[in-house]
C-alpha cells in the first residue's frame, strides 16, 4: 500500500490557496442532498458540524455525553495560538509554522502545518464574532500570553478556561443549526462500528446509551472527531469517558493508525495522591509564564519549601535552558522533572513531584494580578490538595495528556478509507512527535471550521455514490458483529471488574510505554498486555443487561479496545529506534540526556494496518519530505 | 473514614425509585466524592450487585456532567465546587450521606442518579447564539471590548450548564442559566443585532420546558458551583422588559 499524502504542489505558502482555487465544488442547492455523520462534538466535531450545516449539508452529530457542550475540549485551560502578531514581537505565519514543526521534533508534514498556521488567524476572528469572551487589555484590544516552545506572545485566552469558551462558541453555532433542523443531534449515543460499502464509508452502527438499542445510520461521508486515546494509561488528564473506540473500530475496518507511540506527557499536573485516584488534573502550562520550577539541591531535603534558602534550590529548567527557561516545550519539561525525581530530589510525600513557585511573581505583580490571570487554577489546586498556592508552591508532576498519534489522514483529512475523515486529536497529522501548548485548540478548530468545509465538498463532488439504504447487507453484517460483541462481554460473568483490568493495563503502559521506554521494557509490555487481554476476555465481570443504561457495559467495550491499542503502541515504540519528542527511548539520547533523533532512518510516519485476528499489524511508511526547513538538533538552550 | 451511603436507585423513568443503604469503610479523606462512589461501586460489582449509575466525565469541575444532590444540597456542602471537586475531607467520619439525582419536572430521571437535561439544549437552540456563519468574521481586533465588560462577560459565560440551580430552586427555575447566556451576549457588542429576539425566544422556550419563575430567594446563586451572580437575572429581566416595549 502506498500512502499518498496528497500535499498540493507549489510553494509552501501558496499550497492551500491554490488548492481552494481549483477544487470541485458542490452547488448550494445540491448540498442538502448530502448527509454527513459527525462523531464527537468537541472543538473539531462541533465546529465541523456547525460549519457544514450552515453550508447546507444535512448533518447527523453524535456524542456520548448528554449534550454536545460537555465534550472534553471544554477542559482545555490555557489558550489558543494564532499568528496575529498583535504584540509586534516578530510573529508571523512562517514563525508559527516553524515553531510547530520544530516543537514536533521534525516528525510532522510541512504542508499540513503551514496550513494550520495560516488558518490560525481566521479562528480568532471567527471566535470573537461568536461572542467568545477572550481576555482584553484596558484599551479593549485582545490580550496575549506566552506558551512553551515559542519566543513570542501569540496565545489568546479566556482566563484558565479557554477551551470552555471556545467549545461553548462552537456549541452555540451548532445549537442554532440544531434549532433549524440542519443538525440532527444524537446525544448519549456511542459509535460502535463503521460501515463501508463498495469501498466508501457510508455509515455507522451506534448504541443508544439510554435504551440500549443498537441502531444503523447512513450517510455519504463519516467524520470522526473523537479525540485522543490517553485513557489507555487509565490515569490521564482526559475525561473519564474519553475513549478510542470509534477510531479503533475504524482501524479494524481498514483505516491506518499513524504513529501510535507519540504520546504527550504534560509536565504540570497535580501529583497522584493514592490508589483510589481516578484521573489526573492538569494545571495549565500558562502557569509557567509566572511560576518557577524547582527542587531542593540536596536529595532527601524534607524542609518546608519556604525554609529552603535560595542557594539550596535548583531551578533546573532555568539552569539548563537559559533562553527558554521555564517555558521549554512539554516533552523537555516532563523529562527533566522525571530526571530530578529519579535523582531523589522529588518533593511531597510520594517524592514524585517538583515545585512550581509563584512567590517571585506575587512579589513583582501583586496577588490580585496573579489571581486575575490564574484564579480558577489556583482555586482548583487548593480544592484538590487542600494547600494554598498563594502561600505554598504548587507540587506538580507529569501526566498523560494528549496523543499526537491517531488515524492516518492525507492533506484532505481523509483516511485511507474513502469518505472517512478524521479531525482534531483523533488524527495524527499536525503535531509530529510533540505538540506545543495552545495548539490543540487551534488544530481542532482549523480542521472543523476551515479545512473540512473545503475538502469534504471536493470529495462529495467526485460523485459515484451508490444508492443504498440501511437495509444493505453490509449494515446487517456489521450490526450483527456489534451485537455479538456486546453479548459476549455480558456473557463472560467472570470475577473481576472492568476497572480492575483497566488499571492493570494502565500500570504496564505507564511503566514501560510512558515517559521513557527501552527495548526490553517494550517487549515485556507487549507480552503483558496480551496476557491481560486474554484474562479480560475470560474473566471480566460486566454487570447489568444490554437493555437500558449500563455504564459497566460502556466501559467494558472501551477497555477491550484499549487492550488492543496498548499493544500496538508498544510495537510502534519498539520499532522506532530513535528518540523524538514525546517518544523517548533510553538507548537513544545525547550525553546531556536530550532526545537523539535518527533522521536518516526514521523521518517517516509509521502507519499501521490491522491484518485481521491473530495476524498482527503491518507498517506502511510515509516519508516526511522537508522542503522549507531543514531538520536540525532541537535546542532550547 | 467510615460512612453510610443512602443512594437513590431507580431502574428507569417509568419505575418508582427508593433509597438503598450502602455502608462504606476504608474511605480516604483525600478521595474525591466521585472516587468514593467508584470505590463503593467496585465493591458492589465484587458482590455481584449492579453498581449505581451517575453522570460524570471531566472530573475537574468544568464539563457540568455532575448532577448529584448530596445531603439535600446541589453538589454537596461546599460552596463553589462541583461534586467531582468535593473531597471526602469535607465530611465527618461516621456520617450518613444521602445522594439523590436533581429533582425537577423538566429533568426526568433516566436511571438512578442520572437525569435528562436536554431541555437546556432546546433553550440554547431557541436563541443562545450569535448568528455568524463560518468565514464571515472581521478581524478580531476590529471589535473593541472594554476590559471590564469582557471580564463581566466571562463571569457570566463561566456557567457549566450543570443544572444545580434548578435543583436548588423551589420553583425549579432555570433563570440563572438563561440569564447567564443572555448577559454574556448583552455585555458584548457582538450579540446586539439579535438582542431582543434572543431574550424573548429563550424565555419562551424556558417556560415551554416547564421551568418555573425566579423566586428571588437566591438559592441558585448560593448553590452554583461557578458562583454565577443572581444580578444576571436582574439583567435578564431588564432585557426582557426592554424587548417587550420595543
Amino acid at each position: 500500500m502506498e500512502l499518498q499524502s496528497k500535499i498540493p504542489a507549489g510553494k509552501l505558502a501558496d499550497k492551500w490557496t491554490d488548492y481552494k482555487a481549483h477544487i470541485k465544488l458542490i452547488n448550494p442547492a445540491n448540498r442538502r442532498k448530502y448527509e454527513v455523520i459527525v462523531v464527537g462534538t468537541g472543538l473539531a466535531g462541533g465546529s465541523a458540524a456547525a460549519s457544514l450545516a450552515e453550508m447546507g449539508y444535512k448533518v447527523k452529530a453524535f456524542c456520548f455525553q448528554d449534550s454536545p457542550r460537555r465534550a472534553h475540549s471544554i477542559a482545555a485551560q490555557g489558550g489558543i495560538n494564532a499568528a496575529k502578531n498583535y504584540q509586534n514581537d516578530g510573529d508571523s505565519i512562517y514563525r508559527l509554522f516553524y515553531d510547530t514543526i520544530k516543537g514536533g521534533d521534525y516528525r510532522a508534514r510541512e504542508g499540513n502545518v503551514y496550513r494550520l498556521a495560516e488558518l490560525s488567524v481566521n479562528i480568532i476572528d471567527q471566535c470573537v464574532a461568536q461572542g467568545v469572551p477572550f481576555a482584553r487589555e484596558y484599551s479593549g484590544y485582545l490580550d496575549n500570553r506566552s506558551f512553551g516552545g515559542a519566543q513570542v506572545s501569540r496565545t489568546f485566552y479566556s482566563r484558565g478556561q479557554t477551551g470552555q469558551q471556545l467549545l461553548l462558541g462552537a456549541y452555540s453555532s451548532m445549537a442554532k443549526q440544531m434549532g433549524l433542523g440542519n443538525i440532527q443531534m444524537y446525544s448519549r449515543y456511542e459509535m460502535l462500528d463503521l460501515v463501508i460499502i463498495n469501498g466508501k464509508a457510508r455509515g455507522i452502527i451506534a448504541r443508544n446509551m439510554v435504551t440500549g438499542t443498537i441502531e444503523r445510520f447512513l450517510a455519504d461521508a463519516v467524520l470522526l472527531s473523537t479525540g485522543g486515546y490517553g485513557n489507555v494509561y487509565y490515569l490521564s488528564t482526559n475525561a473519564k469517558g474519553s475513549n478510542v473506540t470509534a477510531a479503533w473500530r475504524a482501524h479494524k475496518r481498514g483505516a491506518l493508525f499513524g504513529n501510535p507511540c507519540y504520546v504527550q506527557i504534560h509536565p504540570t499536573c497535580i501529583p497522584v495522591s493514592g490508589d483510589h485516584q481516578s484521573k489526573l488534573t492538569l494545571m495549565s502550562e500558562s502557569l509557567r509564564n509566572d511560576g518557577r520550577v524547582w527542587v531542593p539541591k540536596n536529595p532527601g531535603d524534607t524542609r518546608a519549601p519556604q525554609s529552603i534558602p535560595e542557594d539550596e534550590r535548583d531551578y533546573f529548567l532555568e539552569r539548563k535552558y537559559p533562553s527558554f527557561g521555564n517555558l521549554v516545550p512539554r516533552d523537555v519539561a516532563s523529562r527533566n522533572a522525571k530526571a530530578v525525581c529519579d535523582e531523589g530530589k522529588g518533593v511531597g510525600s510520594s517524592k514524585l513531584a517538583v515545585y512550581l513557585d509563584f512567590a517571585d511573581s506575587i512579589k513583582r505583580l501583586g496577588k490580585d494580578k496573579i489571581a486575575e490571570k490564574y484564579g480558577n487554577l489556583f482555586d482548583m489546586y487548593k480544592q484538590i490538595t487542600a494547600e494554598n498556592p498563594y502561600e505554598m508552591p504548587m507540587r506538580i508532576y507529569p501526566a498523560v495528556h494528549y496523543t499526537m498519534g491517531g488515524l492516518w489522514v492525507d492533506y484532505n483529512l481523509m483516511s485511507n478509507i474513502n469518505g472517512l475523515f478524521v479531525l482534531g486529536e483523533a488524527n495524527f497529522s499536525d503535531h509530529g512527535a510533540n505538540r506545543l501548548g495552545a495548539s490543540a485548540l487551534m488544530q481542532g478548530l482549523a480542521d472543523g471550521y476551515f479545512v473540512i468545509p473545503y475538502t469534504l465538498g471536493a470529495y462529495l463532488a467526485e460523485g459515484g455514490f451508490d444508492k443504498v439504504t440501511i437495509d444493505h447487507d453490509e449494515f446487517k453484517r456489521v450490526e450483527s458483529e456489534v451485537r455479538g460483541r456486546v453479548d459476549k462481554l455480558l456473557s463472560i460473568k467472570g470475577e473481576h471488574s472492568v476497572d480492575h483490568y483497566h488499571k492493570k493495563l494502565g500500570k504496564v503502559m505507564w511503566d514501560y510505554v510512558g515517559m521513557s521506554r527501552n527495548a526490553d521494557g517494550l517487549k515485556f509490555a507487549i507480552e503483558e498486555i496480551k496476557k491481560i487481554r486474554d484474562q479480560f476476555w475470560q474473566d471480566v465481570r460486566v454487570s447489568g443487561d444490554p437493555a437500558g443504561l449500563n455504564q459497566s457495559l460502556e466501559k467494558a467495550g472501551r477497555v477491550a479496545d484499549f487492550l488492543e491499542l496498548g499493544e500496538l503502541m508498544a510495537e510502534d515504540a519498539l520499532h522506532r529506534n530513535e528518540s523524538c519528542g514525546g517518544h523517548f527511548r533510553e538507548e537513544y539520547q545525547t550525553e546531556e540526556g536530550e532526545a537523539l533523533r535518527d533522521d536518516d532512518n526514521y523521518a517517516y510516519v509509521g502507519a499501521w494496518e490491522y491484518k485481521g485476528e491473530n495476524n498482527g499489524y503491518q507498517m506502511h511508511k510515509e516519508p516526511l519530505v522537508f522542503e522549507e526547513v531543514s531538520p536540525s538538533k532541537r535546542s532550547y538552550k | 473514614m467510615k460512612i453510610t451511603l443512602k443512594v437513590w436507585r431507580q431502574k428507569n423513568a417509568q419505575s418508582e425509585g427508593k433509597f438503598e443503604t450502602y455502608p462504606a469503610h476504608d474511605i480516604s479523606p483525600d478521595m474525591s466524592f466521585l472516587e468514593m462512589l467508584d470505590v463503593v461501586n467496585e465493591r458492589l460489582i465484587e458482590k455481584n450487585e449492579e453498581p449505581f449509575a451517575f453522570d460524570h466525565d471531566c472530573r475537574e469541575g468544568i464539563c457540568g456532567s455532575c448532577s448529584l444532590y448530596i445531603n439535600g444540597r446541589a453538589h454537596g456542602p461546599k460552596k463553589g465546587v462541583t461534586a467531582c471537586q468535593l473531597h471526602m475531607r469535607s465530611f465527618d467520619d461516621g456520617e450518613t450521606i444521602h445522594v439523590e439525582p436533581w429533582r425537577a419536572k423538566p429533568f426526568p430521571v433516566i436511571k438512578d442518579l442520572i437525569v435528562d437535561r436536554t431541555a437546556f439544549d432546546r433553550i440554547m437552540e431557541s436563541g443562545g447564539f450569535v448568528s455568524v456563519k463560518t468565514g464571515s468574521a472581521p478581524d478580531g481586533n476590529a471589535i473593541l471590548i472594554p476590559h471590564d465588560d469582557a471580564e463581566m462577560a466571562i463571569d457570566a459565560a463561566s456557567c457549566i450548564g450543570c443544572g444545580a440551580w434548578v435543583a436548588a430552586c423551589k420553583n425549579a427555575s432555570a433563570m440563572l442559566f438563561v440569564s447567564a447566556k443572555v448577559s454574556q451576549f448583552t455585555l458584548l457588542p457582538q450579540g446586539h443585532p439579535e438582542r431582543e429576539t434572543r431574550v424573548l425566544d429563550m424565555v419562551a422556550q424556558m417556560d415551554k420546558e416547564g421551568f418555573g419563575s425566579c423566586t428571588n430567594t437566591g438559592a441558585c446563586e448560593a448553590e452554583c458551583p461557578k458562583e454565577i451572580s443572581i444580578s444576571n437575572i436582574a439583567r435578564l429581566n431588564r432585557e426582557f422588559i426592554r424587548a417587550n416595549v420595543r
